[in-house]
């Protein structure tokens, strides 16, 4: 190559990487989604925090295999070393009740962002979004805790699609998700709210996607560390340990099954959820012979508030008499 | 020049130079030339980032044991209520409501969009966006521009004023007269008042006439391809809530009417 024919070229290059610099930042507004991101319990608060009901699978689009693995858990099963883990795979982010790190990772040469991160929480390892465009693995690619997503920009909502994450959890009582799970999010911020959409498909336990939807406040005295304590499996329970014992429950011998159904008053068909369970007609079905609990039993006054001024002792000790004390000020 | 030095010396000029007159184009083509009389801005119905109108359904699958049926009496959990508001709820009592002819209390604008309901979502004109459920048979009307309330008692569903919300335009700006370009993503705000006062929660919990409600909605496409409208929603209402209640529901869009089923108000159910 020649003086003049390496200038052309270099020139050529430097007018190309302008022109894509621009046009990229034109393509791509965004909105900085950087920050702590607290937890409101205003919604979901039982599901969130204290854990739901045993066999409470209402509004939960399960097929009968879903359902069936549902039954058959024991939370004696997360005692095992090699299931101690299974929760904190990424739908986690909305089922669970902890707040959110959000930060940028960029490319020291461009300035690009290379990639969204998702801090970590107790046991929840790091989400990773790429934004570089690049694919996703193959589907024999191992599968993680925190599997493998990708995003994009469109407008100021980041769409992401998360595949290869192992077989784990949907609902905090044995509501199962397989390893061919996949999740897609939309992270939305207005202000100081960001809330985070999330879609979970999975061909093997659900009929249609599960849509979760929760919303975050920023909140620069949320304390959260980027890189959360490992989960790290110990025995728990010493009759578990060695003996090769696995905790379960045989179809048909559930003894929590109408549990819930029974504490409110609905039919047992109702508590084992399915798709038809989501939408409004569905209260028809109910209707004729619904009537609603004498009285709230457990959790009645709920969440009060990040900064609840009043404790609500009434309600706590008429809802909550065997723990009342222990639970004060929370509950 | 054979076709390899080709590709490594002319095509980045000349991609770059195709590149470089699309940005022109796009930021530029629609200035006028000269001091042309400027264009009237679009109205709030031509100017919408997203299209909400349509048939849209509730999918509850959250808080569904407060939402798909009446909860017990003292059932508050997740509603961060004040003492006076507790007192109030626990005096709930359905068949003085209905005999008082306010069975629609827990339809109001702060509830409303949390029932089990399908919406239908059109335009009234080039200002006002009309939502309507078949739940309670509510209509909210979403009030763009410079709409003046008219007064008068307190309502159900207040009154809504409403505004897009857009990403900042970047990488170029647009002459002077000429409008900018309808943004093609964002979402809406909605800011309600003047409310009569009601229920959050089928089972009493009240809030007040003085509460104030904010929304944003939003439109995502899914994996599948449904379109899904999200509403983030915030009850400011310092009388009978310690802090603000802060929601989020979503909604998935129906082909048509048909699953259309109006229900009045109830008190009960």
């Amino acid at each position: 190559m020649t003086m003049s024919e390496f200038k052309r070229a270099s020139i050529g290059r430097g007018l190309l990487i302008l022109a894509m610099g621009l046009s990229a930042t034109m393509a791509f507004a965004q909105v900085d989604l950087a920050g702590n991101w607290a937890v409101r319990e205003g919604q979901d608060f039982q599901e969130r925090g204290p854990g739901p009901d045993p066999v409470d699978y209402t509004g939960l689009p399960i097929n009968e295999e879903g359902r069936a693995k549902a039954l058959s858990y024991t939370a004696s099963i997360l005692s095992m070393r090699e299931r101690q883990c299974l929760y904190y795979i990424p739908p986690y982010l909305v089922i669970g009740p902890f707040p959110i790190k959000m930060w940028e990772e960029s490319d020291p040469d461009t300035g690009r962002a290379v990639a969204w991160k998702i801090g970590g929480i107790i046991d929840r390892d790091v989400l990773t979004i790429y934004m570089d465009g690049r694919p996703h693995p193959p589907d024999y690619a191992p599968h993680t805790f925190a599997g493998f997503t990708t995003g994009e920009w469109d407008g100021d909502t980041l769409n992401t699609y998360t595949t290869h994450f192992k077989a784990g959890y949907l609902r905090r009582n044995g509501v199962p998700t397989s390893d061919k799970a996949t999740m897609t999010a939309h992270f939305m911020r207005h202000g100081d709210f960001l809330t985070v959409s999330v879609e979970i498909e999975d061909p093997v336990y659900l009929t249609e996607p599960d849509v979760v939807t929760h919303v975050y406040v920023l909140d620069a005295k949320t304390d959260i560390r980027p890189t959360p304590a490992p989960c790290t499996p110990a025995a728990e329970v010493p009759r578990l340990h060695g003996d090769g014992l696995v905790p379960h429950l045989f179809p048909g011998k559930n003894p929590a099954i109408d549990e819930f159904a029974t504490r409110y008053n609905l039919p047992r068909e109702t508590a084992l959820g399915g798709a038809e369970t989501m939408y409004p007609e569905y209260r028809k079905k109910l209707q004729a012979n619904y009537k609603p609990p004498e009285k709230c039993v457990r959790y009645c006054c709920g969440w009060e508030g990040q900064g609840a001024q009043n404790t609500l002792t009434n309600c706590i000790n008429r809802g909550a008499p065997a723990n009342a004390e222990q639970e004060k000020g929370r509950f | 020049m054979n076709l390899s030095e080709f590709l490594r010396h002319k095509m980045p000029v000349m991609a770059a130079a195709a590149l470089l007159c699309g940005i022109y184009v796009q930021v530029f083509a629609q200035a006028p030339a000269g001091a042309a009389p400027a264009t009237p801005p679009p109205t709030p119905k031509a100017a919408g980032p997203i299209d909400l109108t349509g048939y849209w359904v509730s999918v509850i699958t959250e808080d569904w044991r407060f939402r798909m049926v009446t909860p017990a009496r003292g059932d508050y959990a997740s509603i961060p209520i004040t003492p006076e508001a507790l007192k109030i709820a626990d005096q709930w009592n359905p068949a003085k409501d209905t005999a008082a002819g306010e069975q629609c209390k827990s339809y109001g604008a702060p509830a409303l969009m949390r029932l089990p309901t399908r919406l239908h979502i059109t335009w009234q004109d080039d200002n006002t966006l009309k939502v309507e459920t078949d739940a309670g048979q509510q209509t909210r009307l979403l009030h763009f521009g410079e709409w003046k309330a008219p007064g008068g008692p307190a309502t159900w569903q207040g009154d809504s004023v409403a505004s897009w919300e857009t990403p900042r335009p970047r990488g170029g700006r647009a002459r002077a007269g000429t409008p900018p370009a309808p943004a093609k993503t964002g979402d809406l705000k909605v800011f309600t008042t003047h409310l009569r006062a009601g229920y959050l929660r089928k089972n009493g919990v009240p809030y007040s006439a003085n509460a104030e409600l904010t929304e944003y909605w939003d439109i995502n496409t899914h994996h599948d391809g449904s379109k899904w409208i999200v509403v983030t929603s915030n009850v400011h209402d310092p009388m009978y809530l310690q802090e603000d209640w802060i929601t989020a529901l979503h909604f998935r869009k129906e082909p048509d009417g048909s699953k259309w089923d109006t229900t009045p108000c109830s008190a009960t159910w």
